[in-house]
């Protein structure tokens, strides 16, 4: 694994997975066996800070917690490959070459013109999304229903929001036809976001 | 009546009146649940003070206007008047700014057993993110 390649060269690597409880994500991270910090979202506060918006996501941050590079799509294996030409092969190097001789870190300039900064419609889609989780988690799951929705039109690419709160109102997040409907929405406007730039 | 705020995560119950879509909050329910404070000089938290164009859509018999105080602060309100609840989120601005700045936002996240661990404490290593999700 990367982690245990280069940590003794003062390397991390912290995973956050963007669940409703850390149940879902244990089994993700059991599977893994990470000896690296695991953390869980639930709250959506990390998501809402760094401007996640689909998985899985890779930020880089030096030693000064700056960021060498900004949200992006990074897979760790070759699984999606066929369907988003990523190689991760290619990818790990790069992250050696950051770790090892500081290649390809951006300066501040060059990660603001990556970077994605939130609409105002995406911000309130958030709040509507904080909204729905708290009315869901008090059992008025009627109402919360309601604010899952509004989040979803406001905010409509993202996947935090309308596939993250598929498990919670009981829907498939992978089969079901409210996913494949928003899979081929998707598509149709060209995959925002998700869109691998090695 | 009780009402739910909840100012980015943190939850207050607070006394409020609800007619319709108008949430009126007291000057300490605001006080409580936001920490801001109505004083002559404008809505002020810290040392830090908002003047008020429109007092009279602020400040109304019953309280203050949370939706007008939610314009006035420039940030998100999603609310639920019939279930007493409101979430009032962060603005684009302030996200985009702390972006923009280049600094790795600090955030508290628990692990798997419930540990919390601040991304600060990271601090000295490079760190490679990885945001991911089981959906």
């Amino acid at each position: 694994m990367l982690y245990d390649e280069l940590k003794d060269g003062g390397f991390l690597v912290v995973t956050v997975a963007i669940d409703k409880c850390a149940d879902d994500a244990r089994p993700w991270i059991e599977a893994a066996a990470p000896t690296h910090p695991s953390l869980i979202d639930t709250e959506h506060r990390f998501a809402d800070l760094y401007g996640i918006v689909n998985v899985p996501t890779a930020i880089w941050i030096d030693e000064q917690g700056r960021f060498a590079r900004p949200n992006h799509v990074a897979f760790g294996n070759d699984i999606f490959k066929e369907l988003t030409g990523f190689d991760s092969a290619a990818y790990l190097d790069t992250v050696r070459a950051w770790v090892r001789e500081g290649r390809g870190a951006l300066t501040t300039e060059q990660v603001r013109a990556q970077q994605m900064r939130p609409s105002d419609a995406e911000q309130l889609a958030r709040a509507e999304f904080g909204l729905a989780w708290h009315l869901h988690q008090r059992g008025e799951v009627a109402a919360a229903a309601r604010h899952f929705a509004r989040a979803g039109e406001l905010s409509p690419d993202d996947f935090t929001i309308r596939r993250g709160s598929m498990p919670i109102l009981g829907i498939d997040p992978m089969t079901s036809p409210e996913f494949l409907e928003l899979y081929q929405e998707w598509t149709a406007r060209g995959r925002p976001y998700y869109r691998p730039r090695s | 009546m009780r009402f739910t705020v909840i100012d980015e995560g943190r939850a207050s119950e607070i006394e409020a009146c609800v007619d319709g879509d108008a949430v009126r909050l007291a000057d300490a329910a605001l006080r409580e649940a936001l920490g801001w404070e109505l004083k002559p000089e404008g809505l002020c938290k810290g040392g830090l003070c908002v003047p008020v164009r429109d007092r009279a859509a602020l400040v109304h018999g019953d309280g203050i206007d949370l939706t007008a105080l939610a314009a006035l602060l420039g940030r998100p309100l999603a609310l639920d008047a019939a279930a007493r609840t409101a979430y009032l989120g962060a603005s684009a601005g302030e996200r985009g700014a702390q972006l923009a700045s280049g600094l790795a936002p600090d955030v508290t996240l628990p692990d798997r057993d419930g540990r919390p661990h601040a991304l600060a404490g990271f601090r000295g290593k490079k760190v490679l993110l990885i945001a991911y999700a089981s959906w």
